[in-house]
């Protein structure tokens, strides 16, 4: 069992590191530490997929020297996923990151917690306003 | 091969293509780019329709020349251009449907973004549905997530960005856990497109070897999925999302986007993931036992909030749970429920989110039960739309939710005895609640305020008096012609259809999810 760990290390790295970053998403309040959270997670698919791509003591899929058959090269679709994966981490993390400099600039905070209580106090305030107007209808 | 064999393809493209040329157009001239494309894929999805149910034969349909292994592919039965053909529909009317409240709510310079977001969500939506390999499908969720975000915080107001904030997080974890899933799916069998993927996966269930695998592979992807169609223990996002965007974007959000990974999960789990041969892994079970708890959770939750968007938003979670309730029964019977509930609780939820907003209009921007007091005296057609969709939610004969509950309840008779027992149950209590809540908005908006009281809403909502510090603000919006109507008429009018007509839908769902394997 133990050396299972020990012969597919980066998958368990991988799987590790998802974790980490998952929760990071998840449970911490600081926008800036989710996005990092975020990066982390998608990274660790990325170690992931590279690690199950690599074949050991084979080259990187580049046709050179007239080498056409394919016992040389390690597996290519990986490293393509790999490529597509990193474009879109790339978006979503800078969605985030507009996101989180909205809420900067609209609440001067980046905890996400404070935000929250911020938002809660107006919206009592804006039902206080309401339902003193709809007393002043009854009138 | 026909030129309608092209159409699905012509329609993805289509509509990315008309994403990226509205970049240059102005925000009106992007609205109308838009509405065209949502019509043109709409009756081109109808010819796909009548040729796969004609020929009642699916196809799949190579891109870039290269045969299966090594290309991209999509494959296309009835199912998948009768859902295409509905979700390009509900777009196009709850578009319709909010169209002065796009112009009210977001900024002239960034209308045209808004249609591109739209474009851009109506591209990926068709791609999940039509598509044929697993990656593709991960990275048109990532698409359709950003759209659906841009689509939420478009409204340009503090509390939006929150919300936006809350469904990000949640969807990216939905789409991290499925990206890992798909890695291992790939790891263990070498396959990305889905009909290869499904032989390798069951030979590798016949030799007995990798169950841990294979059950963490399901586990994943259905949960990724289910965090981001919002079922039940995952659905914390769903009210802030849904509660604060601009009407058009709330309805499509609501009705379309959650839908379209359902579809997705459906295909995976029909059509690559081997459901049955894996006895450990309990996955329907699971699916069975949160949709029954989100139908009810959802549904008390929508009784105790005040706020009709809100309400109207948790019912989406107690529906959504009907959804998964009738995947999770296991059998054919129970997915074609699910898959026609998936049609007709898109329909509901657009029209309930538009006839709302009408409401909300002619009642000074009031959201709470007391604002809206005899709204429906105010705003008729949004009354009478609001009057179609509750009874249609709570299941009244002749509307397409009755049909679509009747499904759930014969299918559940198929089904193992427990099941049986604990679905009727829930279809019950579930229908007892949304009875509560809808009949006593229904009362409420047909509930008198005399006279003077009403002429003084309608006036403060229509012209610029100052009855209320919040029709300021609202009054502008309402020099509204007749279009919105026509958005919250055609649904109606879809609603009664499904519900009278059903028989022709059923119909090609059954031929078509037979195709399906």
């Amino acid at each position: 069992m133990v050396s299972t760990f020990f012969t597919n290390y980066e998958e368990v790295a991988s799987c590790i590191l998802f974790v980490i970053g998952m929760m990071n998403l998840l449970l911490q309040p600081n926008l800036i530490k989710k996005i990092i959270g975020l990066d982390i997670m998608d990274c660790s698919v990325y170690l992931f997929l590279a690690a199950k791509g690599y074949i050991e003591g084979r080259h990187a899929p580049i046709y050179v020297d007239g080498v056409t058959d394919a016992v040389n090269y390690i597996n290519p679709v990986p490293s393509g996923l790999v490529l597509t994966g990193i474009v879109v981490s790339v978006s979503v993390s800078a969605l985030m990151m507009a996101l989180t400099i909205n809420l900067y600039r609209e609440y001067s905070t980046l905890n996400l917690d404070e935000i929250m209580m911020k938002l809660r106090q107006e919206e009592t305030e804006k039902l206080g306003r309401l339902t003193y107007g709809a007393v002043e209808d009854e009138e | 091969m026909t030129l309608v064999q092209n159409f699905p393809f012509f329609c993805i493209i289509l509509s990315m293509f008309s994403a990226i040329i509205s970049f240059v157009l102005s925000g009106r001239q992007a609205k109308i780019v838009h509405l065209a494309m949502t019509g043109l894929v709409f009756v081109m999805s109808l010819f796909v329709l009548q040729y796969t149910y004609m020929t009642g034969s699916s196809y799949t349909y190579m891109m870039g020349h290269y045969p299966a292994p090594w290309g991209n592919e999509i494959r296309i039965g009835a199912l998948e251009s009768l859902m295409a053909a509905a979700f390009s529909l509900i777009m196009l009317l709850s578009v319709i449907g909010g169209i002065y409240h796009i112009d009210k709510d977001i900024d002239k310079e960034r209308q045209g973004l808004f249609f591109i977001q739209l474009d851009l969500l109506l591209a990926s939506l068709l791609a999940l549905i039509y598509t044929n390999d697993l990656f593709t499908a991960y990275v048109f969720i990532e698409i359709c997530t950003i759209a659906a975000c841009g689509l939420i915080m478009a409204r340009k107001i503090g509390r939006v960005y929150v919300s936006a904030v809350r469904y990000m997080v949640m969807s990216l974890i939905g789409s991290g856990l499925f990206l890992i899933g798909l890695s291992l799916l790939y790891a263990i069998t070498g396959q990305l497109l889905m009909s290869p993927a499904r032989i390798a996966l069951q030979k590798i269930a016949d030799t007995g070897q990798y169950e841990v695998p294979m059950a963490v592979i399901m586990v994943l992807l259905t949960v990724g999925l289910g965090i981001k169609s919002g079922l039940y223990p995952f659905h914390t996002w769903i009210p802030d999302a849904y509660g604060y965007s601009t009407t058009s974007a709330s309805a499509i959000l609501s009705s379309l986007v959650s839908k379209g990974y359902i579809f997705l999960l459906i295909k995976l789990i029909v059509r690559v993931l081997p459901y049955k041969s894996i006895p450990g892994a309990q996955m329907e079970n699971i699916l069975f036992l949160f949709g029954v708890v989100g139908m009810i959770i959802g549904s008390v939750d929508a009784i105790k909030d005040k706020n009709i968007r809100r309400m109207i938003s948790y019912s989406s979670v107690a529906q959504i749970g009907y959804i998964y309730m009738g995947i999770g029964l296991g059998n054919n019977a129970g997915a074609d429920a699910a898959l026609f509930h998936v049609i007709s609780h898109g329909l509901m939820k657009s029209l309930l989110f538009l006839a709302a907003t009408g409401l909300i209009d002619c009642s000074g921007g009031r959201l709470d039960r007391k604002g809206l007091t005899g709204a429906g005296y105010r705003n008729k057609v949004a009354g009478v739309g609001f009057t179609i969709g509750s009874l249609s939610m709570i299941g009244m004969p002749l509307l397409a939710g009755f049909v679509s509950k009747f499904m759930f309840a014969s299918a559940a008779t198929s089904a193992p005895i427990y099941k049986m027992i604990i679905a009727w149950t829930a279809l019950a209590i579930s229908t007892v609640l949304n009875a509560v809540y809808f009949m006593r908005m229904v009362l409420v908006i047909y509930t008198p305020v005399g006279a003077v009281k009403a002429s003084r809403l309608k006036r403060g909502a229509q012209t610029d008096i100052e009855i209320k510090p919040e029709s300021g603000e609202k009054a502008a919006m309402l020099q509204k012609g007749p279009l919105e109507n026509i958005g919250i008429i055609g649904i109606s009018a879809l609603i009664i259809m499904l519900g009278t007509y059903s028989q022709v839908i059923i119909d090609i769902i059954r031929n078509g999810f037979a195709l399906f394997d």
